[in-house]
Formats: structure tokens, sequence, C-alpha cells
């Protein structure tokens, strides 16, 4: 099949979808690779690098357009090039079906394929595809190496021959992909990072990264695997407590990066007005959501503004573009992973396998029917939350230690009866003979339990040797009835002293063979 | 000789047994210890052969110098892989001369009822028999009865397991129709057969009770699943020390009461310990292994992601804090010298490199820390799971080598999996894991590993040896 990679005709769009690199993997999948001359020129893939991987570049878009059979693209089509489309080409790219619905009207009627790299399915399986969550990655470094650009002091705190400089505190707000990384570029640049979310079971993952996760007290019962990972719509009462947990936060907090999206809606509106006129002058607010209307009530989408009070609010839409080198060879390996999934055979031939979940998921047109939304997928996205364990008071685990003690003293003084009744009964009717024996045989039950606790338990090999060997005491048994009249019991207790004896011998000899290879350090 | 040197020398090879066993709580003292139990045993084996107990020297002595020269080559020739099968089939002895005996006693018994002549011309155990009175002769009955019923079932449980680890009996569950109610018809028949012996029927109850408890054994054993092994070893370490204290109590021998007393409770506390590790019941083993249940466990998402040694190496020279988690494919694999010279390279390079050991892990308990020890892996980095298992978060690498079950978080998360609550090492706390594997296939108890499909885990397929050997080449 020839896949094809045109220029992206957005405004501020570098980025492109194949590289010289996942190009080559294409190729050995079979298929052939075209590239639009001088399309990977914003990503600093020149087309000299391109033809070295094998690649066949074409000048005119027109052209490339129509031999495609398939065509990987970064943003949806524009309108222009959704004339270019014919029935049968596979369109692979960001297409946003659920806010786009007119563009996915006109790709059903043209009978185009298209794959949506925005609707891969967050399971397991498929995170090599997620294209969402690498550009997501791009855009949380981003937004903090936008932030520290606009904001004129250290992230670090410093004490210094010429005075001592606080560290900057940072306010992450939505703690997603994105989130996470600008929490974790944060911290690596000194700042102090505190970060919020309405799924309480990130927690652990904004701890793991270095920040405080600034916890609402407050039991919703929502559980984050009943909608694949992603962030609900919150109650009123619940919304009301985090706004006044950020209203608390302004006036300390020098940088907000608020990343907080809903799928399919539009940006909750987290930091009011009233917030950002309680910050401190030289503030930066960068908003992660200003594509989908922003969190922040001031933010102006593809702009940066500074407010009256001199807070400078960051609405950029092309975070990611912004870093088209990194982000163009991170999404171009996502389309990699995509078209090898897509060719099963590794033959050049495609096979839109539409009972497979990833590939069903992503498809939202094909052969000429709307294929979205999709069914739920088969598997759940992340596993449900475990309950909580109830934390014990120290009062309960003591009477519970106490419960315990006293059931073990009951249980001890029961078996010690029945053992005591039961020695009773046998001594009464076996001769004064058996019970000596017996006492020996007691005490060295005894013993033998005491000292075996004791063996260390990389031992435990050895000693089963080692007591395997000792069992061969049996030989005694065997060595005093040699002395039988009958014939048979002699040949009987003779085969007996034999294996013994190996048994004897082969022991002791393995044990210490075993022994000897234990050596320190 | 006298009776009270005899006496005299018995006392000592008890307190040298004794020390013997106590001697093994480190490492150092117990290469002191193992002479301590040569020494017992030599003692006992002299003292009672002269005390003039004994006779027939010409046929006794040569069995001993063969049996001596078998062992010492069996011993000699001997892999350390092969060590559990070894250690089964030596229990196999124990328990096929504790039968033989316990016949002989019966058999020396009818000979002394029809015994005419002069009761004190005879000699050593003739004598003593002739000695006892009607209520001794019923005890030493069932004691008779006790001895050959462990020993035969000691005997083929021991033949069964011997032949399921060195692979010529097939590992899986075996259950003949009727499962364990023939066992119990089993049991109830010997008990049977008991009643009719003590009432006098003679010889041949005892040897159709051999054959009943050998079934016994025989079915018992074959109903065990090959992960159960490191119990039913123990298990059968503690019968055979039974049978010989059994067979002590018909011979009125102390020493043989007092030695297989020791091993006995030996053998039943390693029981219980490995039991404890599994999270299982004794019984519950006992009557079959996994497989057995219907398995409700919770389906497992994601796909296993393969990596190659390139990829694998390139991940140890990154990381500082490694730990090993070995299992029984590293043994059948016999990747120990591997491992360890592994371990070598990277501790050269500074690293931390440690060993975590599940109780359980291998076919025989402490099988690992054997394997590791004779490929040279220094002891002190060789660390049990409840020494390890706090330190997984602050690992960079673990590196999990034909284990399956005993990483198996499933034991954690899911409460429906067969293994649920056993302890398990908690590898996938670690910053990356890295599973080396044969193929995609679910472990001994046939439970899949949750563990496969997480995020921070790489597979490694192939034999372990090839793998790390190829590893190995990358790693200078």
């Amino acid at each position: 099949m020839k896949i094809a990679a045109p220029k992206e005709l957005d405004q501020g769009e570098s980025r492109i979808a194949v590289t010289p690199q996942s190009a080559k993997f294409l190729i050995n999948l079979g298929h052939e690779v075209i590239i639009q001359s001088g399309a990977g020129n914003g990503s600093r893939f020149s087309d000299s690098d391109y033809k070295m991987s094998g690649c066949r570049l074409v000048k005119s878009s027109t052209n490339i357009w129509k031999e495609a059979d398939v065509i990987v693209k970064v943003n949806p089509p524009t309108d222009t090039e959704q004339k270019k489309l014919r029935k049968g080409q596979i369109l692979i790219g960001f297409i946003w079906p659920g806010q786009n619905k007119t563009l996915l009207e006109s790709l059903k009627k043209k009978g185009v394929t298209t794959i949506a790299m925005d609707m891969v399915p967050r399971i397991s399986r498929a995170q090599k595809m997620d294209a969402l969550s690498s550009m997501s990655n791009i855009a949380g470094y981003r937004a903090v190496i936008e932030a520290t650009n606009n904001f004129d002091r250290f992230f670090t705190g410093q004490i210094t021959a010429a005075g001592k400089v606080p560290p900057a505190k940072v306010l992450v707000i939505g703690a997603g992909v994105a989130g996470l990384a600008a929490i974790g570029t944060s911290v690596s640049l000194g700042a102090i990072v505190r970060a919020f979310d309405v799924r309480p079971e990130v927690g652990e993952q904004i701890e793991s990264m270095g920040a405080e996760f600034l916890m609402l007290d407050f039991d919703e019962g929502t559980d984050g695997s009943e909608t694949g990972g992603y962030a609900a719509p919150s109650s009123p009462e619940f919304r009301e407590k985090q706004l006044q947990c950020f209203s608390e936060q302004a006036p300390e907090i020098d940088i907000v990066i608020t990343t907080a999206l809903i799928p399919g809606r539009d940006a909750p509106k987290l930091w009011l007005k009233d917030f950002v006129n309680n910050m401190r002058p030289g503030s930066v607010v960068v908003d992660l959501a200003a594509e989908k209307g922003g969190n922040c009530d001031l933010t102006v989408p593809g702009e940066k503004v500074i407010t009256d009070n001199d807070v400078t609010i960051i609405g950029y839409t092309d975070f990611p573009s912004r870093m088209a080198s990194q982000a163009s060879s991170l999404y171009a390996n996502n389309i990699r992973h995509m078209l090898d999934d897509l060719t099963p055979g590794n033959d050049g031939k495609m096979n839109v396998d539409m009972n497979d979940d990833v590939i069903r998921g992503s498809t939202v047109t094909h052969n000429g029917k709307l294929t979205f939304p999709p069914p739920p997928p088969k598997v759940q996205a992340i596993a449900k939350q475990a309950p909580k364990i109830e934390t014990k008071t120290p009062e309960e685990i003591k009477i519970e230690e106490r419960e315990i003690f006293r059931k073990n003293t009951i249980q001890q003084t029961i078996l010690l009866s029945i053992g005591a009744i039961l020695m009773f009964v046998i001594g009464h009717y076996a001769p004064s003979d058996f019970m000596q024996h017996m006492i020996v045989f007691a005490l060295a039950c005894f013993v033998g339990f005491q000292v075996i606790w004791n063996v260390s338990h990389a031992l435990h090999t050895p000693l089963m040797a080692v007591t395997n060997a000792i069992s061969g005491i049996i030989i005694i048994g065997a060595v005093l009835q040699m002395a039988s009249e009958s014939w048979f019991a002699i040949f009987l207790a003779s085969i007996s002293v034999l294996i013994s004896t190996i048994n004897i011998v082969g022991g002791f000899m393995v044990t210490r063979r075993m022994l000897a290879m234990f050596q320190k350090s | 000789m006298e009776y009270g040197l005899v006496s005299a020398a018995y006392i000592s090879a008890s307190v040298l047994f004794i020390l013997s066993l106590g001697g093994l709580s480190n490492q150092e003292k117990a290469k002191r210890a193992v002479w301590f139990g040569i020494a017992g045993m030599a003692i006992s084996v002299v003292f009672t052969i002269f005390s003039g107990n004994s006779g027939n020297f010409w046929l006794l002595l040569p069995m001993i110098i063969i049996g001596s020269v078998i062992g010492y080559y069996v011993a000699k020739k001997v892999e350390m892989t092969e060590m559990p099968q070894l250690v089964a089939a030596l229990h196999s002895f124990v328990g096929l001369a504790a039968v033989f005996i316990g016949i002989n006693a019966q058999l020396e018994l009818a000979l002394i009822e029809n015994f005419s002549g002069n009761l004190e011309e005879l000699s050593g155990f003739s004598k003593k028999l002739a000695s006892k009175n009607a209520t001794e002769i019923s005890i030493m009955a069932v004691e008779i009865f006790l001895g050959i019923f462990i020993g035969a079932v000691t005997f083929t449980g021991s033949v069964v397991a011997f032949g399921k680890l060195s692979g010529k009996i097939d590992g899986k569950v075996f259950k003949l129709p009727g499962g364990h109610g023939l066992n119990l018809a089993a049991l109830i028949c010997s008990l049977g057969l008991g009643v009719l012996y003590f009432n006098g029927s003679g010889i041949w109850t005892l040897i159709l009770l051999s054959l009943l408890a050998g079934f016994i054994g025989w079915h018992l054993i074959m109903g065990i699943g090959g992960a159960d092994m490191p119990v039913v070893v123990s298990m059968l370490n503690s019968y055979s020390g039974w049978a010989a204290a059994a067979i002590g109590f018909t011979l009125g021998n102390d020493l043989l009461i007092v030695t297989g007393a020791l091993v006995g409770s030996s053998g039943a506390i390693l029981s219980y310990i490995m039991c404890k590790a599994m999270n299982r019941h004794f019984v519950s083993v006992i009557l079959g292994g996994f497989g057995s249940q219907p398995i409700t466990e919770s389906e497992i998402e994601g796909e296993q992601v393969a990596i190659d040694a390139d990829g694998v190496a390139s991940l140890l020279n990154d990381a500082d804090e490694i730990i090993i988690v070995p299992g029984y494919g590293m043994a059948v694999a016999q990747a120990q010298q591997a491992v360890s010279e592994l371990t070598r390279r990277l501790r050269s390079k500074s690293k931390t490199i440690r060993f975590g050991i599940h109780p359980v892990a291998g076919r025989l308990p402490g099988h690992m820390n054997v394997l590791l020890a004779e490929a040279k892996v220094p002891y002190d980095i060789v660390l049990e799971m409840d020494e390890i298992n706090d330190d997984f978060p602050t690992t960079d690498v673990v590196i999990v080598i034909g284990s399956n079950d005993i990483v198996n978080p499933a034991a954690q998360e899911d409460p429906n999996s067969p293994i649920a609550g056993m302890p398990v090492l908690e590898v996938w706390k670690a910053k990356h894991v890295i599973v080396s594997k044969r193929g995609q296939g679910t472990g001994y108890s046939g439970i899949q590993n949750p563990l496969f499909y997480k995020e921070n885990t790489r597979m490694f397929y192939g034999d372990a040896k090839n793998s790390l050997n190829s590893l190995l080449s990358k790693i200078e």
C-alpha cells in the first residue's frame, strides 16, 4: 500500500506524521512511503533525510492525495483536503469526531475509512498508539517551559550572598498525562508543586512525581475506571468545595498550570477571574485547555494576555507543535504502531479488523458507514479501585491482640489436657517398659521442635539431607535382626542394612557437598 | 559388650544428632554440625554391631561396605539441580527398610512362639522377645503395624515423588476414579487387617497391609501437583522419621525412638513452614493440588511486551539497585552459573545486587539457596522474602528468572484467585521488572499471572540459560 504524508495546512502546524525513522519501519511492513517535499521542514527533517530512508518525494499536494492509499496526517483534514479524498482511501490522524460532526458526515459520504488517533481506547495494549498521551506529555513539559519564560524569578529557592530567593510555588490542576508531565518538569526545576485532581485515585501518582496532592475531603463515590480513566463532570457541591480550595491557594501561588478536560465537553472553568485578581503581580497562568475554551476565565485561545494586575495568561493551543521535532517523532511512532496493527501479515496489505477492540474503537467511518461512537471496549481500561481498608485504632489493635492471646492460651490448654488424658489412658493399659520409651519419645519430639525452629531458611535443603541421613539410623534395627534364626529374616535384614547404608552415606556426603558451597562474599 | 556401655554410646549419639540439627542455624556452624551427625551415626552403628546382640558378620559387613560405596558414588555424581529427586529417593529406602524390619519382627515373634528349646540360649532381639508377656506382645503388634504402615506409605510415596521430580512421571495431578474415597477405603481395609493381625492371623495380614499402604502412598502422591512438591518432600521426610520411631518402639531401642522423633518433628515443621508460605492448609495440599477447583479468576487485560538482550543490558547498565528473583525455571535451565556470572559482573560495576528467595521457590525447601551456593553466589546477598519485600519500591530493576506463582500479584489483588492470600514477592513495585521465561504459558499451577501484563514489566523470552548468556555478552 502507498502511505502518504502531505504537508499540514493549518497555520502554525509544524508537525508531520512520518519521520525518516518511522518510514523505515513502514517500508519493512511492505508499504511504500510518499512524502510531500518540504513537509518535514517544520520538524527539521529534510527531504534528503526521507530519501535516505527509502521514501519517495512528491512535489504537488494534488498528486500525493491522488496516489495514496493511506493518508497519515496530524490535524483533521481541511475543506480543501476533504475534497481531494476519494472512496476506499484510509485516513489516519486526529479527527475529534465528537466536536466535528460535519467533517464526519463528509468523510462518511466520501466512503473514506477514517481512523481517529484521538479515539484509541485507553487499554494497556493500545498504549503504544496513544497519541493523545504522547502529545499531552509534550504539552505538559512545554507549559512549564513557557511559564518559566514569562516568569521573572527563579523556580528553585536559593540562599546566596546577595540575599534569599524563595522557591516558586506551582499549582497544577488536573493530573492527567499533561498534568503529571508538568509536575515532573516543575519539580525538577526546583519549584514547590501542588496538584489537584477530581479523581482521588491519582493522588498516589501525583505524590510519586514529587508534588503535594491537594485532597478534598469529599466522598463522591466516583471511580475513574468507569470513565476509561478520564475525569467525569462533578456535582455542584463538589465544584463549590474545589473552587474554595483554589481561592485559598491563589494568593500564594506563582504559577498555575491548568489541564482539566472532560472528554467531549467544553473545558470546565476552574480558575475564575477573582482568583487571577488575587494573584501576585508577575504570576503566570498557563491554560492547556485553551483549545476547548480554557479553564481560566480570562484565557484567550492562541494568545498570551497580560491582565491589569500584571498576571500573564498563556492560552497557546499549539504546545506540541512548538516542539515539532520531538512531537513528530513521538506521533510518527504512534502512527507506525497503528499501521503495524493494521498490517497483521507484514505484507503491505491493510486489514481494518472491526473485531479488534483497538481498531474498532478508533475507526469512526468505514465503508460509507458512520462507526462512531464505538461500543464500549471488551476490557476495562484500568482496574477497579480496591475497597478501602479500615484503619484500626491502637486500642482496637490492643483488644484484638489480647483476644488472639486469649484464644491461643485456651487452644494450648485444651491441647495439653487432651494430650495428658491420652497419656493417662495409655499409661493405664500399657506396661511400664512401653511408658519409659514413651517418655523418651515425647521429649525427643519436643527437642526436635525447639531445635528445628532455629534452622535458617537458607539451610532447609541441607536440613532435609541431614535428617534424611540420620533417619538411616533404622540400620540399627536391621543390625539387631541379623542375629535371627530364620534365613528369610536374615535376608530381609541384610537388604535393610544395605539400603540404609546407602541412605546414611549418601545423605551425609550430599550434605557436606552442599554446605561446602555456601560462602561469604 | 555390656548393656551400660551400649546405652552410653546411644546417649552420646542422641546428643550428637541434636547438636547436628541445631548447628544448622547458620552456614558456618553447619559445616561442623555435619561432622557431629557423622560421628553420632558411626558411634551408634559400631556399638550396635559389637553389642553382642547382632550376628552373621560375614553378611553384615559386606552389605555395609557395598552400601557405602553406592551411597558415596551416588552422592558424588548427583547434580545440584537433581537434589530434590535424590532426597526423595533416599526417603524411599528408609520406608522400605522399616517395612522389612517390621515383617522380620513378626517372623521372630512367630519363631519364638514355636520355640521349644532353652530360652537361655537365645540372643539379641529374640531374647528380648522371649521375655515379653502377653500385654507387651500385643502392644508390640500395634507398633509393628504402625511401622509397616508408615514405612510402606513412605516407600511408594517417595518413589512417586522421585518420579515426578525427575520428570519420569508426569507432574500433573492424577487420581484413579474414586479419588480420596479410594484412599479412605484402603485405610479402612488396612485397619481391618490390623485387627485380624492382632488376633493372630499371621504374617499374611502384614504382607497384604504393606501392599495396601503402598497403594495409599502411591495414590496420595500421584494426586498432588508438582508445585506442591516442597511440602510433599518434607512430609515424606517426616514420615520416614515416624517410621523409624515406630520401629524403635518395636525393638525397644531408645536411640531409634529419639532419632526418629527428631527427624519426624523436623519434617513436620518444614511442611508447616512450606504450607504457611503458600497460605494453604496442610490438609488441602495433601488432598490435591491446584486445578481441581474451578478457576474463576478475573480476566487480565493488556499484553505481554517483549524485550531483547540489548534492552535488558541497557536497563541493567542504568540501574543501581537490582534484585534477582530465581525460581524453578532457573533450576530447570541450569542457569545458576550464568546468574552468578551476571551477579559478579554487575557487582564489579559497583551496583547493588541482591537475591529475593520465596520459601517455596523450587521443588524443595531451600532449593534456590543451594543452587546459588553451588554457583558461588555469596550467601549474604541472598535474602528471604520477609527481609527483602519492603525494598522493592526503591529497586530499579527486578529480574525474575523462571518463577511465576511466587511473584503473582493476583495473590494480593484478586480474591477469586486460587492463590489468593499467599504471601508473594512484590516485584511489581520496582521501577522495572524483567521476566525471563520460556514462553507465554502459565506456571506449574496453571494460573494466569497479571505481573506479565503490567506496564513496567518486560518479557525476556527464551530458555533462561541462553537468555542470560546472550545478556552476559552485552555486559562487560
